[in-house]
């Protein structure tokens, strides 16, 4: 089934055109990774998808209806949850806060502070710190307990593994595998190929604000995908 | 001993400038809008229980109950039709479409209620100068010590709803990042006007206590704004608490500027406004949490 | 760049050249108007005059600088006040009036360090509050009799037609020589900087534009100017009120000045003097309801026509009358614009999802 259609979609920041004619599905319980270099699009396509920016032409589908106009903050309550790049925690709020500030305004389902917790161990000892005076890792765990909370169907990632010590990426990675195999649908934007490719069901590499290359993660070769990345091959879909 | 009751009168005027200041920095706070109409918005509601104490036999207190929601009701709709509007259009816009609106108000006040001077302390009858006797010469007046409790009460309350409720909770993630509040389902355009509302009601609050315990005219806004502005600086611009502070630093240092000179009233409080605010910046560098309230917080 | 893409970087339009040497006429035909005119016409265009300089000084601080001020009354205030604190130690009226307008302009250098460090809000009632002790304290000089205010007795030596004359060709010499300075000014590097700074302080300021130094030397011309102003306004009126003086209806007229003719623009607040004078004549009679329309238009403008008269006239007939900002004009050329190597290609060299008007965005305040 598919949950999310993203067609024909343009979106500018500012003069540039950072997303042009992208078309993708993503189906129920799938996970897509997007990758492709800085400035292929990828934060503006995940934004645009969210609500936080207005595209340009194009239209963006979930669960079988048209979000398009649909503002950011009422799309979340249709499912959609972003976690943004950089994190963007409530600084001045402690993660309890953080977390229940999104609870308090998104659809009712298993995600609550207790269950968020739970997959976030690192969490309990700081549950009553102030958001800034978190870790790199302590605080992407946050965004994603706080996308979480508002118990989406679709989950959008945006490079939450950046900045982040090697061994807080393991961990994050290793809630993510057990979100996926509990069957969530993400929407993952990652600069580690490789890592992007251990967890996605499908792969799909943006260059200059098109999608070039896209296809089932098993399928396709580490090298297919780098070529892709820095714009080596020639566009081309696989199934 | 003089100064003894004149330390108390000053924070108990403080009080009365934490009441005033209270909407103005709770607005800045949220929406980093300083609303220069703050004090003509003090007047308007002063001007309308007045309006309805004198056409009718109700009591100022209870002319409250219908006049505190009206206000609420215009600023949400300040929000709605202006302040949005104002907000995309840059920084400064705010800024001359509050002016300009102040401008509007004082001078439409003029036109209905003319240049007298006014006051509700007739209304309120024996209220107005009731006091208890601390020691042989020390009173305090019942009107003032109400208004400090209520500045304490309604300081205490709006920080205890954002901390605690939900609604408080969603408030203080829009003011620090409105965008990804939205992010998290938070209708920021509803959040905006719920805080305009909550600053505006508190404005005509204090207008009305204002006009309780002295007298006002149509162009009394711009001083109530000016005082307002200097409790909500001296104690830390975005901190409630700081507001209290603030408004008593101001009020003491006002009460003992009339002491020493019947024009030093106002020019001490404008003076001392002026060398905290020089003393901050020299302090605690440019920006972010300052005043006194800064000197004396632990946090960096 | 733009060269390389077929376009020359212009100034002089054939329409601002036509313009400048019109203008050079008009001051000709003013500077002889006390002799041309009646008295009342020379007596309204020095009060036109005055409005110019206040409008022409607010706009350059709200439209280049960014400085919102709620109380540049302080210095149309103190300018007038230091004018008849000189006339009253022995200097001749005009010579007065010029010194207390310098006076004025020097006591805004320490008031500067304090209020520049300000952002928008906090600068705006800051500089009120600064006009507010600078009127009580000028109405504690003995000099000035509390609010009841004094007259500049030394005008009254004068002649009035001699007073008016004077009066109006130094209004006039005030006014053509401010707005030379704000034009070259603009045209020269800081005027660059200004609008760096106006445009977004912080990234003017990350790209090495002294954020400070360009903010105050426009501060302590507008201080000047308006003190200017003040000055002027004193030898015509002759008495001085330091409630009328120190009164927040100047802002008012300022800021509907400039917001009707055209915030930023050069010319705009030109236009919105003018009409300021015209509405005064018309309506000023009415009182309070004109005070109202005033506020009320400011509003209007500042969300509807942000740009003013001047900017949206500019915007739709592409027509600039003085030669102060820069147009685009494409050059015909054998090769095709840019070349094929060089076909504009938007490759986004930033990351996408910083938006643009992040970092125009204030510190975050907590609350709690």
């Amino acid at each position: 089934m598919t949950l999310l259609a993203v067609e024909q979609l343009d979106a500018r920041h500012g003069l540039l055109q950072a997303v042009r004619g992208v078309t993708f599905k993503v189906a129920a319980g799938e996970t897509l990774a997007l990758v492709g270099a800085n400035g292929a699009g990828k934060t503006t396509l995940l934004r645009t998808i969210a609500g936080a920016h207005r595209p340009v032409a194009g239209r963006i589908l979930f669960a079988g209806t048209d979000v398009t106009a649909v503002p950011a903050y009422a799309r979340l309550r249709t499912g959609i949850a972003l976690v943004p790049e950089g994190r963007r925690l409530f600084a001045g709020m402690t993660v309890k806060e953080n977390l229940l500030v999104a609870g308090a305004y998104g659809r009712a389902g298993p995600w609550n502070l207790d269950t968020v917790i739970d997959a976030f161990p690192l969490l309990r000892p700081r549950i009553n710190s102030r958001a800034s005076n978190l870790s790199g890792g302590e605080q992407q765990a946050t965004a994603i307990g706080r996308a979480l909370m508002t118990n989406p169907k679709l989950l959008l990632l945006d490079e939450v593994s950046l900045g982040l010590a090697p061994i807080a990426v393991e961990a994050l990675y290793r809630s993510l595998e057990a979100l996926i195999a509990g069957g969530a649908t993400i929407v993952l934007v990652e600069q580690d190929i490789a890592r992007a490719l251990g967890v996605a069901t499908r792969v799909a590499c943006m260059l200059e604000g098109r999608i070039i290359l896209e296809g089932n993660a098993r399928e396709m070769t580490r090298e297919q995908v780098t070529q892709a990345y820095f714009g080596l091959q020639r566009p081309r879909r696989t199934s | 001993m003089i100064w003894v009751t004149q330390l108390l009168n000053g924070v108990l005027l403080g009080g009365y400038y934490a009441l005033l200041a209270c909407g103005l920095s709770f607005m800045f706070g949220v929406m980093r809008i300083i609303n220069l109409a703050h004090g003509d918005f003090a007047i308007l509601s002063a001007c309308l229980v007045f309006l309805i104490a004198n056409t009718t036999d109700i009591s100022p207190f209870i002319a409250l109950v219908v006049v505190l929601p009206l206000m609420a009701l215009i600023g949400w709709g300040l929000q709605r039709w202006m302040l949005e509007r104002s907000l995309r259009a840059g920084m400064l816009v705010p800024l001359l479409t509050t002016f300009g609106l102040a401008i509007v108000i004082e001078n439409g006040l003029f036109e209905y209620f003319g240049a007298d001077t006014r006051s509700l302390a007739p209304y309120i009858g024996d209220f107005a100068y009731d006091s208890w006797a601390i020691t042989g010469n020390v009173y305090i007046g019942y009107l003032a010590a109400l208004i400090f409790a209520l500045a304490v009460v309604l300081l205490g309350g709006l920080k205890l709803f954002l901390t605690y409720t939900s609604l408080g909770r969603a408030i203080r993630a829009t003011a620090e990042d409105s965008d990804t509040a939205a992010l998290v389902g938070i209708n920021a355009r509803a959040v905006y006007g719920i805080a305009a509302a909550i600053a505006v009601a508190t404005a005509g609050l204090a207008g009305v206590f204002l006009a309780m315990r002295a007298v006002f005219t149509p162009y009394s806004g711009p001083e109530q704004l000016i005082f307002a502005f200097e409790a909500v600086v001296i104690g830390g611009i975005g901190s409630l608490s700081g507001t209290l502070v603030g408004g008593i630093v101001l009020g003491v240092a006002q009460t003992f500027g009339a002491q020493i000179n019947p024009q030093g009233f106002l020019i001490t409080g404008h003076v001392v406004f002026l060398v905290v605010l020089a003393g901050r910046l020299a302090l605690t560098g440019l920006r972010g949490r300052g005043g006194i309230q800064g000197l004396l917080a632990r946090q960096p | 760049m733009s060269t390389n893409r077929g376009f020359v970087v212009e100034r002089w339009t054939r329409l601002s050249i036509a313009s400048s040497i019109a203008a050079v006429a008009l001051l000709v035909v003013l500077a002889l108007a006390p002799l041309l005119f009646a008295a009342n016409i020379v007596d309204s265009l020095t009060t036109l005059f005055i409005y110019l300089i206040l409008s022409v000084m607010w706009n350059a601080l709200a439209g280049y600088a960014g400085l919102v001020s709620v109380g540049q009354q302080a210095f149309f205030g103190l300018g007038a006040y230091f004018a008849i604190q000189f006339s009253y130690y022995g200097i001749s009226v005009y010579p007065a009036l010029l010194l207390g307008a310098v006076a004025a302009g020097l006591l805004s250098l320490p008031i500067s360090m304090l209020m520049l460090r300000l952002r928008s809000g906090e600068f705006a009632i800051g500089m009120w509050v600064v006009a507010e002790l600078a009127h009580l304290l000028v109405a504690l000089d003995p000099l000035i009799n509390g609010e009841t205010g004094v007259s500049m007795i030394a005008l009254n030596a004068i002649s009035p037609d001699d007073r008016r004359a004077y009066n109006y060709w130094m209004a006039l010499v005030a006014m053509v020589g401010l707005l030379a300075v704000v034009f070259a000014l603009l045209r020269g590097r800081l005027g660059a900087a200004v609008q760096a700074i106006r445009d977004d302080e912080d990234a003017a300021q990350s790209v090495g534009v002294r954020v400070l130094a360009g903010k105050r030397t426009i501060f302590l011309l507008a201080a000047f100017g308006c003190a200017l102003a003040g000055s002027l306004w004193l030898g015509t009126s002759i008495t001085f009120q330091p409630r009328t003086y120190f009164g927040i209806q100047w802002t008012a007229y300022m800021i509907f000045m400039v917001l009707v003719g055209g915030l930023g623009t050069f010319e705009g607040p030109i236009l919105g003097g003018v009409i300021f004078f015209l509405i005064e004549y018309l309506f000023g009679e009415t009182g309070v309801w004109y005070l109202v329309g005033l506020g009320a238009a400011a509003i209007v403008f500042a969300l509807f026509l942000p740009r003013g008269l001047w900017g949206t006239i500019e915007e739709r007939f592409g027509i600039r009358i003085l030669p102060v900002g820069y147009s685009l004009r494409m050059f015909r050329s054998d090769f095709p614009p840019g070349g094929g190597a060089a076909a504009p290609d938007p490759q986004p060299s930033i990351k996408p999802g910083v938006a643009a008007n992040e970092s125009k965005a204030p510190p975050p305040v907590e609350l709690g």
